[in-house]
């Protein structure tokens, strides 16, 4: 890296120059993002790319207020002129406050710690990586019903050295890899698609090349296909209450929406009220609310192993943690920030983080998940005499405070007397979020229980995009509102 | 000081192209220095400044492309790059479907859209703005948040195929949500390119208006309504209508809505829709990321479906001239031709319906028929013959964008301009809410 040998000299320099302007707090975080995208589609690598960012943001708190700047030049000279920068900033901010800035106390640590991987994916040669994708296209594309195919993988690699004004210095490594596939059939006027492992480009981990491997995208490329050709001759989903059962990928995008959001404290105390929201699950409700049924327990652990949502501190130096979010169906928990913990006398639960050196940390999720229930997955479909299984996702809005949801799936099968049926297209349910999970009756259990990786959340402003994961298995709930279009 | 800076990017992208030995070459900048003062219950909450300036690199060999991004951009880092994006390239499968990197297709139109009061702007100018809303908020015992940002950018490309576009520009915006009294929301917001054309203030007194107006919301039974769209919601509602149809990409690969119709009657005779980067009602863009001059589209005239947004991959490859739309015929100046209403008169001229301030995390429903689905926000109101009865709780809306507008009723005289849409208010016959919230 630019830094080495120097990084601690350059945070020290641009600490004490925050301090020296009037900071009561300051901290410094440089990161370098190395990126690469291969994605080839309908046969032909339409996109090849790679992309490398390096730079420093420095954030303090001034009279009480936050302030903030960032450059990519890592430099002493420009390392002092940034602090100044955040400090004007600061003060600015102090015209307009109501209260000051307090956060919550932090154990202060030092080290250099990195995420454990096989096979660097910037070390695997092009060739093979554009091998493996070509190879699932062609056994797409062997089914003459699918018109378009996209076949994607991407990496990333960040180096991130943090430090505070109260002694912490942390170096992380971490390296992540993903990919997926996807078909898209077309027919007089219908356009039909399916995924796998997931939708939107695939399933992600904190780990090496050996996960995209192991996501034997050649081996399910004939089934994918198949699929979308079959959803163009599919009757539409029926309209009305059914039973549903959500697989995993799909209920890791519900509790994303209808869990992971509202769980930001800073949504909840109006933080993001202008731009994503706010949240129905606001303090009083906390230890009483019922969110879901008893069978309902979720966590946000950033301690996972592989976890898209894992590190080992936040952005604010917060060691990583496992928090609870519903117990037995009681809202429990938030992801809290050090300046949000500290409204409710908390210590920070570690989630603050930033997509990149120019921006500010912000809370985000971990890796939010349902726990495991008790069912193997051929025991909930034989367990459901009627009813709708449906899968990956399509189409997804949530209102503004995470009750009011309609979710599209990709497709959706027929539960009749225990077993799967014939399959429907256009599927889409939607609810109101305490009563959704309020009548899930049955989890699958850990055999059937998959880490998804999610690298495209969305929040602030500007907008940051951030990775995540969710921990599910498929599970079953009554009553759900459905239709499907023509 | 522009011209100068100009010559120091062309400098770097020209050094590029004559260090680099790929068949083609291009090299382009994107340069920004910018600030976000955030606010969320009457504070300033996150307030920053951030400076970034990328190089991006694309080489071909014969039909093999591949590219690269760094924000080293000095000519080491430049050169280290060019080698890269070129062994990339050697190592490429050729691609059939590229012709060629973009010839100049037509003259860059002539605007000028930096304004020194936006890129002098300083954190205590923007602080002094957010207090103006602030204090409108006070008046009606709410409270606000929201954000103002400001941009400076520069854009740069050259390639060897002639090329050589460059521009600097600015912009501003300041969007504001304030939380009244009872359960009432409001929202207002204004983008430009000079920041001394927002008034903050003002916008501060149409959101704390409306959020006064909207407390106590009431219940309404899903279903059918007559319905008026302000800007605010129209401006999304056309977003999502490029979203789902107006690239010439999405058009060829056969997942556009306007599959088979073009050149037929789409909508309403009275709505039409194009894109054009040289107006200076919008934030202007004289080219896309390729370089090219933008061309003014029509892509909705009179009700019909006219015409669609080019790159030069998906232009070439069709035998057609890129229309200065890259990415993937992306519409970056979305513009519908206002009417000759104003709001007022399409309340008058209401029997039953609903008033939409503004909507909420829209996404598409089905992509061929154009149907999207989001949740009304910060100010929905029933009206009963002729005028506004009360506010309403939030409703769901699953709706054929198409099919809405078959139903224009009335359109607005007064265009306002979103981040990348300008748009009337929209008065229609009906619109469909499928659900409803509890706030």
């Amino acid at each position: 890296m630019e830094y080495s040998g120097d990084a601690r000299q350059f945070c020290d320099r641009v600490l004490e120059r925050a301090r020296e302007c009037g900071a009561s707090y300051a901290d410094v975080r440089i990161l370098r993002r190395d990126n690469e995208e291969v994605l080839l589609r309908t046969g032909k690598v339409e996109h090849l790319d790679r992309n490398s960012t390096y730079g420093f943001g420095v954030r303090v708190i001034v009279d009480g207020a936050w302030g903030f700047a960032s450059s990519p030049d890592v430099s002493m000279e420009t390392g002092a002129r940034i602090a100044e920068e955040a400090v004007k900033v600061a003060r600015a901010s102090s015209i307009v406050k109501r209260k000051n800035i307090r956060l919550a106390d932090v154990d202060v640590h030092e080290g250099k710690f990195t995420m454990k991987y096989d096979v660097d994916p910037f070390d695997v040669p092009l060739e093979d990586k554009i091998g493996l994708l070509k190879d699932a296209d062609t056994v797409l594309r062997q089914n003459e019903g699918v018109k378009l195919t996209d076949c994607s993988m991407e990496f990333w690699k960040f180096r991130e050295v943090f430090a505070s004004s109260e002694g912490a210095y942390i170096e992380q490594e971490k390296v992540e890899s993903g990919a997926g596939i996807m078909a898209t059939a077309i027919r007089d006027g219908d356009v039909q698609r399916r995924s796998a492992p997931i939708t939107s480009g695939g399933d992600y981990a904190a780990a090496g090349y050996e996960f995209v491997e192991s996501l034997k995208l050649v081996e399910q490329a004939e089934q994918t296909a198949k699929e979308a050709v079959e959803l163009l001759s599919a009757p539409a989903c029926p309209s009305g209450d059914f039973t549903l059962i959500l697989e995993g990928s799909m209920l890791a995008l519900q509790i994303h929406e209808s869990c992971g959001h509202p769980i930001e404290l800073d949504r909840v105390f109006g933080m993001e009220s202008s731009f994503a929201g706010t949240s129905f699950l606001t303090t009083d409700k906390l230890c009483s609310f019922r969110y879901g049924s008893e069978l309902v327990n979720i966590t946000a652990d950033a301690t996972l192993p592989g976890g898209l949502g894992s590190f080992f501190f936040d952005d604010e130096g917060v060691q990583a943690q496992r928090v609870d979010i519903v117990k037995e169906g009681i809202f429990s928990g938030y992801l809290t920030s050090r300046e949000t913990a500290a409204e409710l006398g908390w210590r920070s639960g570690g989630a603050m983080r930033a997509d990149n050196w120019d921006r500010i940390p912000i809370i985000r999720m971990t890796n939010i998940n349902l726990l495991p229930g008790d069912y193997s997955f051929d025991e909930l479909i034989a367990d459901t005499p009627d009813g709708i299984y449906a899968a990956d996702v399509k189409s997804w809005s949530i209102d503004d405070k995470r009750l009011n949801f309609q979710f599209g799936t990709e497709v959706a099968w027929e539960i009749k007397d225990g077993s799967l049926g014939k399959m429907y297209k256009n599927p889409i349910y939607s609810g109101m979020t305490p009563e959704f999970w309020g009548s899930c009756d049955g989890i699958c259990d850990e055999d059937d229980w998959r880490l998804w990786g999610v690298p495209n959340c969305g929040k602030g402003e500007p907008m940051q995009v951030a990775h995540v994961g969710h921990g599910t298995a498929p599970a079953r709930f009554r009553k759900v509102r459905m239709e499907g279009a023509k | 000081m522009i011209e100068d800076k100009f010559g120091k990017i062309r400098a770097l992208l020209e050094l590029a192209l004559d260090y680099s030995s790929a068949d083609q070459t291009e090299a382009s900048l994107m340069g920004e220095r910018s600030a976000l003062t955030r606010f969320a219950n009457s504070s300033i909450h996150q307030n920053m400044v951030f400076e970034n300036a990328v190089v991006r690199i694309r080489a071909v060999f014969g039909k093999k492309v591949a590219s690269g991004t760094t924000n080293r951009i000095d000519e080491d880092g430049v050169r280290t790059l060019v080698d890269d994006v070129i062994s990339m390239a050697r190592l490429q499968d050729e691609n059939p479907d590229f012709v060629s990197l973009p010839k100049p297709a037509r003259p860059l139109p002539d605007v000028e859209g930096f304004y020194a009061a936006t890129a002098e702007s300083t954190p205590e100018q923007r602080a002094e703005a957010v207090r103006s809303v602030v204090e409108e908020a006070d008046r009606v015992g709410g409270t606000a948040a929201g954000a103002l940002s400001v941009r400076t950018y520069e854009r740069a490309v050259k390639n060897t195929m002639g090329v050589d576009s460059c521009y600097m520009g600015t912009s501003a915006h300041l969007a504001t949500v304030v939380t009244g009294p009872d359960g009432g929301f409001g929202y207002a917001h204004a983008t430009s390119g000079n920041i001394a054309d927002i008034d903050a203030s003002a916008l501060g007194a149409e959101a704390s208006y409306r959020a006064y107006e909207s407390r106590n919301p009431v219940g309404l039974k899903p279903g059918e309504y007559e319905c008026i769209l302000m800007p605010y919601a129209v401006a999304d509602m056309l977003g999502a209508l490029a979203w789902m149809g107006f690239s010439g990409k999405a058009y060829h690969e056969g997942r556009s809505f306007l599959c088979g119709k073009l050149g037929e009657k789409i909508v309403n005779e009275a709505v039409s829709i194009w894109d054009d980067g040289a107006d200076k009602r919008t934030i202007v863009s004289p080219f896309d990321s390729e370089g090219i001059g933008k061309e003014r589209v029509d892509l909705i005239r009179n009700g019909v479906a006219n015409a669609l947004l080019y790159d030069s991959y998906t232009a070439y490859k069709e035998g057609k001239e890129p229309t200065g739309h890259a990415p993937g015929g992306f519409s970056g100046n979305l513009i519908m031709a206002p009417g000759d209403a104003d709001v007022e008169q399409m309340i008058a001229n209401t029997k039953r319906g609903v008033l939409v301030t503004r909507f909420h995390y829209t996404n598409i429903a089905h992509l061929m028929t154009a149907s999207f689905t989001g949740m009304t926000r910060d100010g929905t109101f029933l009206i009963e013959d002729g005028r506004i009865i009360s506010p309403v709780k939030n409703l769901r809306f699953t709706q054929s964008i198409p099919e809405a507008l078959q139903g224009t009723e009335m359109i607005g005289r007064d265009l306002k301009l979103d981040v990348s849409v300008l748009a009337p208010a929209i008065k229609m016959k009906k619109f469909r809410f499928s659900s409803a919230t509890e706030f």
